[in-house]
């Protein structure tokens, strides 16, 4: 009978010491967790966009004090519309919308997302008053100090989303804990530099060379470091939709990187760079949240690294009492 | 906690598949319909655990494990032992450390005065955060609806001195309600039972106030490992690593901070020369 002979395949009959290793036991090959309900649009568009503008407002800063002032004023531009567009891909993912203020009914550092709302609540504002005070040239002591606390604020926006993402049950970014606020780092600061070579001009444009060249090296550092760490759910980093993605971003990070510091002095070769370092930074977040969404819908990625936990201990079940 | 802390016991040597717990939720708690297809998983056309889905009894059928004594239970048709059934109803663990709740950035889903979790609906605003963190895959947002359902131990029994649905309906007490200290004795007394009459294979999962969640409020006694029945073998929450994950943000964040800050002082000030070609 069919279902017999499921049964049969999916589980290991007994406890046979011949099967090997990888196989596993499951329920129907049902996943054990639940994925996101997550909208990839939103989130791992949230995740870019948000890293673009919070590493854009230490950009931004950086030049401003450097009398870089045309790529300062953009990059303001920039960190202003991404953190907007942030602020309404999040609200759009909400299950209920109309209740977005309740994300600041609490104050809550075991939750990241709590303390995403509250980052960014005090980010946002400082980001635009110095995009308003820098494009219309009202308040620039104001504005000054606006770009100063967004430039502080900034990596913290850029990074706390691997802590966003890493704080879950999902083995692709749970088991990357460690790694993800570097790679995330790193991806955000090449898209800042990638949108500074873009906007700004060639002759303000060496720390954004300097900094795409940073990250990339950065970026590929971490990526290599999360599937080291993540063992056997690396899987979900090198194959289907995530793959394909993250070696996406690996070859347009690293084209953007070489073109910004060969030939980013002149205008056209440094925008194909900025384009392409920020094409693959939105490739990079994209695979990363398709890597999760692989590693929830299978069960494999769930019971295999915390059965090899429980034998490396000696246990059985979770609290096995089999004497 | 101001009462003491309660969960449920599920047993499930003695779980006859009747469903009836999936029924009483679904009664007790007017969750709506979700779905009438069939599986082909068994008699299992419920499939999992979900927002409209607060017990879920699952069905396993399966060779006889080799040279056990038989349950007198599972015994009826004794000589031709072939397969095995094994059923077992699931439900929201309660956990002591509970992921969904530490995530939820409303305050929405919160702890009783009985050690339970419950989600407030009047508060939830569907994010979606606690789906993910659940290391059991429980808690899930209702389509349509948006925001984020779960068992509730019955809490509006609790407080007026009732069982849960759940448990009042079981016909075999394989669900079993009350403190959970006495739960606990009794399931360790059970599982010593089982061990004596032959059923080597029976093991406690969630009994432990050490394993990965600090206990779950609610545990099963099981005849199989725990993937089998569609737990996870050796869940821990994932809010455990979260100090590490606040630092490894932090030190990241002054990385990009101090490595773009590098890249302006080499490059120096423009048409000055310094760092251009």
């Amino acid at each position: 009978m069919s279902i017999t002979e499921r049964a049969g395949r999916r589980r290991r009959r007994g406890e046979q010491p011949m099967v090997p290793k990888a196989e596993f036991q499951s329920y129907y090959g049902r996943p054990v967790i639940k994925a996101p309900s997550w909208a990839a649009p939103d989130i791992a568009g949230y995740f870019f966009l948000g890293g673009l503008a919070g590493a854009g407002s230490v950009l931004a800063a950086g030049a401003q004090l450097t009398g870089r002032t045309t790529t300062a004023t953009a990059l303001k531009v920039s960190s202003l519309t991404a953190v907007s567009l942030s602020a309404a891909a999040l609200v759009h993912d909400l299950g209920r919308p109309a209740r977005f203020a309740n994300m600041l009914r609490v104050f809550k550092p075991t939750s990241p997302m709590s303390m995403g709302s509250w980052l960014l609540s005090v980010y946002g504002p400082a980001a635009g008053a110095a995009a308003a005070s820098a494009v219309t040239g009202r308040l620039p002591r104001l504005g000054g100090a606006a770009t100063g606390a967004a430039a502080v604020l900034g990596p913290a926006v850029a990074t706390y989303t691997g802590v966003l993402a890493a704080d879950t049950a999902v083995p692709a970014w749970h088991g990357a804990h460690r790694e993800l606020p570097y790679l995330f780092g790193a991806s955000a600061t090449a898209a800042a530099a990638g949108m500074a070579l873009v906007t700004g001009p060639a002759h303000e444009n060496t720390p954004a060379r300097c900094a795409a060249g940073l990250a990339a090296l950065a970026d590929a550092a971490a990526e290599k470091a999360a599937e080291r760490r993540l063992g056997m759910v690396a899987e979900t980093w090198r194959e289907g939709r995530a793959g394909t993605l993250l070696r996406a971003a690996r070859v347009l990070t690293a084209a953007g990187a070489l073109g910004a510091a060969a030939f980013g002095g002149r205008r056209a070769p440094a925008v194909a760079s900025g384009l392409a370092l920020l094409t693959g930074s939105a490739c990079t977040r994209f695979g990363v949240f398709a890597a999760g969404m692989a590693s929830a819908e299978d069960p494999k990625y769930t019971v295999v690294p915390q059965r090899e936990r429980l034998d490396a201990e000696g246990g059985g079940g979770a609290d096995t009492q089999v004497e | 906690m101001s009462e003491e802390r309660v969960g449920f016991f599920t047993d499930t040597t003695v779980c006859i598949g009747c469903k009836a717990c999936e029924v009483a939720c679904k009664e007790w708690n007017a969750i709506p319909e979700d779905g009438l297809s069939l599986s082909a998983m068994s008699y299992d056309n419920t499939q999992a655990l979900g927002a409209s889905t607060w017990r879920h009894v699952a069905f396993i059928e399966q060779p006889k494990p080799e040279g056990r004594t038989q349950l007198p239970l599972a015994d009826e048709e004794s000589g031709d032992g072939e397969m095995r059934w094994l059923m077992s109803s699931d439900v929201c663990k309660h956990c002591t450390h509970a992921a969904c709740l530490d995530v939820c950035p409303t305050g929405s889903l919160f702890r009783t005065e009985f050690g339970t979790v419950v989600v407030q609906e009047d508060i939830c605003n569907g994010c979606g955060y606690c789906v993910p963190a659940c290391p059991y895959g429980v808690i899930e947002q209702r389509p349509h609806d948006g925001r984020a359902f779960k068992c509730t131990l019955c809490y509006d029994r609790l407080g007026a001195g009732q069982e849960p649905a759940c448990a009042k309906a079981c016909p075999t007490e394989s669900i079993q309600f009350g403190p959970l200290d006495e739960l606990r004795e009794r399931a360790a007394l059970r599982v010593d039972q089982l061990h004596e009459a032959g059923t080597t294979e029976a093991r406690l999962y969630g009994a432990d106030p050490d394993n990965g969640v600090g206990g779950d409020g609610a545990f099963f006694l099981l005849l199989d490992r725990p993937e089998v029945y569609g737990l996870p073998p050796d869940p821990v929450v994932t809010t455990r690593d979260l100090p590490t994950m606040w630092k490894h943000a932090g030190v990241a964040a002054l990385s990009v901070l101090g490595g773009l800050a590098a890249c302006f002082a080499v490059s120096g000030r423009p048409g000055t020369g310094r760092g251009r070609r």
